[in-house]
């Protein structure tokens, strides 16, 4: 056979079998990570986990109720907050001020955000809202995990509207449709499954946020739906059960771990059907 | 030559090689001159758009009939840094008025693109979507306009089952006479086509020619297009722009059987553009 060819061909052959190991490295760590997670989760997972607070030292029985609730709470306070205005900010980048200097600078700083750890986040809210407040509390943990949450649907709406072909906003004009009315009614809505991709995604991220919630909301023992009182959330109540030497208390910590995992995967899950129903159109 | 003749006979008054009687001016558009940016895209545009009557705009690319379609409702102000000057009007007002309704303006002249856009909603709603802007009516009677408004798009026999389904689900010829439609459903005076039939296939193109013809009996009409037969086909009247200057406007059968500009016995009889 031709020298270079077969030359060519082991080359080929050494390439992909370097790129499938890498595929499988990767792929591994994380399917043992998922293996022992579900191993270690599944075995506490019942109905106690739902219904009982979180246990004081020493006992064997309890739940993650608090937990869970004060995540809820806090998550949908936090996307409620953030969302909006991610979505306002990010039509004003794509919409209003396609043309405008100040965009670039605000895209730019948006980056920087979505970037920036969010223990900074946490500690940025504790100085502006936990010291003023003189005391940690649900609405603080709420505003981080908003914070956090504005960079990222900013980015999401942005770049979704600019996927709109804009020869829909000249139709749209030209039949005589006000700015404002093109982006709700037209811009919006031919963008529509790509917005709530964004905002689901940022609430999966948001949603096992452990270190904006330490220095704001802190955790609670107990159950309380005090916004101004600090609030058990399951990032926080994993850390501290993580580390504890209670057998019990590091159990619930796992089946914490899995639910959290469960949760972000299915808004993912979501996520992707959405994005697939818009590329179908 | 010899096909080009043929196809202008198609039209009936086009035959007799009579001059066309006068209609009253719809468009007035008096030494009008358009930049984008430093670059002089118009150069001293002179001519009327005559009522009920259909005009159109042929030329090489980059010769600015695009660019002076998109004057006559304003399109050019959606992107900043294009100027006009000059004057524009329609019937008493002023349409270059800095202080115009666009909105209220574009109601009056609607816009058909070169690529289809239906709007990502129903077939229905398409329609009903214009209309609302400006009309508080009831749902038998948006029903009447609705239907109206696609039988006038020649595309209700197709979509009267199924009113209800995405407007993106059509064909792209179905798409363009449903933008059509749309355009026609807020009843405006005059309708501009920019390229209409270059995203369509020869049946529809015969379809959205005829649909023009048909809608020239109400509306007055201007439509630029790459295609000279299509010229020839569906207008009145005919304007020759070149490098942003128009060269020869004309009664269509004077333009494609004796035009007296060389430069456009050149372009219609293909030596170059």
């Amino acid at each position: 056979m031709n020298p270079i060819y077969v030359r060519r061909r082991r080359k080929d052959i050494i390439v992909r079998g370097l790129c499938i190991g890498a595929a499988a490295f990767g792929v591994t760590w994380l399917a043992l990570i998922l293996m022992t997670l579900l191993y270690n989760g599944l075995a506490g997972l019942n109905l106690e986990i739902f219904v009982a607070d979180t246990p004081p030292p020493g006992s064997t029985e309890g739940g993650l109720r608090n937990a869970i609730v004060g995540s809820i709470i806090m998550t949908v306070i936090g996307v409620g907050i953030g969302a909006p205005l991610g979505l306002f900010a990010g039509t004003y980048l794509a919409e209003y001020g396609r043309n405008d200097r100040l965009t670039s600078v605000i895209r730019f700083i948006n980056d920087i955000l979505l970037s920036a750890p969010s223990i900074i986040i946490g500690l940025f809210i504790y100085g502006a809202v936990v010291v003023p407040m003189r005391g940690f509390s649900a609405i603080a943990g709420a505003l981080a995990l908003a914070v956090i949450v504005i960079p990222v649907v900013l980015r999401t709406t942005e770049d979704m509207l600019l996927l709109v072909p804009n020869a829909l906003r000249e139709a749209a004009s030209a039949l005589g449709l006000p700015r404002s009315l093109v982006i709700k009614r037209i811009a919006y809505r031919a963008a529509r499954s790509g917005l709530i991709t964004g905002v689901l995604l940022a609430t999966a991220r948001v949603a096992g946020e452990t270190a904006p919630l330490l220095f704001t909301a802190l955790s609670n023992q107990f159950f309380s739906l005090g916004l101004n009182k600090t609030m058990a959330n399951l990032p926080v109540t994993i850390n501290n059960f993580v580390q504890s030497p209670y057998a019990y208390w590091k159990q619930l910590a796992w089946s914490g771990a899995l639910l959290i995992t469960i949760t972000v995967l299915a808004l993912n899950i979501g996520a992707r059907i959405l994005g697939a129903e818009r590329t179908a159109k | 030559m010899t096909d080009l003749s043929v196809s202008v006979s198609s039209n009936a008054h086009l035959a007799s090689q009579q001059p066309l009687p006068e209609a009253p001016a719809k468009v007035t558009v008096r030494n009008l001159n358009f930049y984008y940016g430093e670059h002089h895209a118009l150069k001293n545009i002179n001519l009327t758009l005559g009522a009920n009557r259909v005009t159109a705009f042929i030329g090489p690319s980059g010769c600015g009939k695009s660019t002076l379609l998109r004057i006559f409702n304003r399109m050019y102000d959606l992107y900043p840094g294009q100027r006009v000057t000059g004057q524009l009007m329609l019937d008493q007002t002023n349409i270059l008025d800095p202080k115009l309704d666009l909105n209220l303006l574009r109601a009056r002249v609607g816009m058909v693109f070169q690529k289809p856009t239906p709007f990502p909603m129903t077939i229905y709603e398409n329609i009903a979507f214009g209309i609302r802007l400006y009309e508080k009516i009831s749902k038998s009677e948006m029903d009447d306009r609705v239907e109206k408004a696609l039988r006038g798009g020649a595309l209700w026999n197709e979509v009267k089952d199924k009113l209800n389904a995405s407007g993106l689900s059509l064909s792209g010829g179905q798409q363009q006479r449903l933008c059509i439609a749309r355009t026609v459903a807020v009843r405006p005076e005059v309708i501009l086509f920019d390229e209409p039939c270059s995203a369509l296939d020869p049946i529809s193109t015969a379809k959205v020619e005829e649909l023009i013809q048909e809608l020239s009996e109400n509306y007055t009409i201007a439509i630029v297009t790459h295609n000279m037969q299509q010229a020839a086909r569906v207008s009145d009247k005919t304007a020759f722009m070149y490098l942003g200057e128009l060269i020869e406007f004309d009664d269509t059968s004077k333009i494609f059987t004796s035009p007296s500009d060389r430069r456009t016995q050149d372009y219609i009889t293909g030596r170059f553009g």
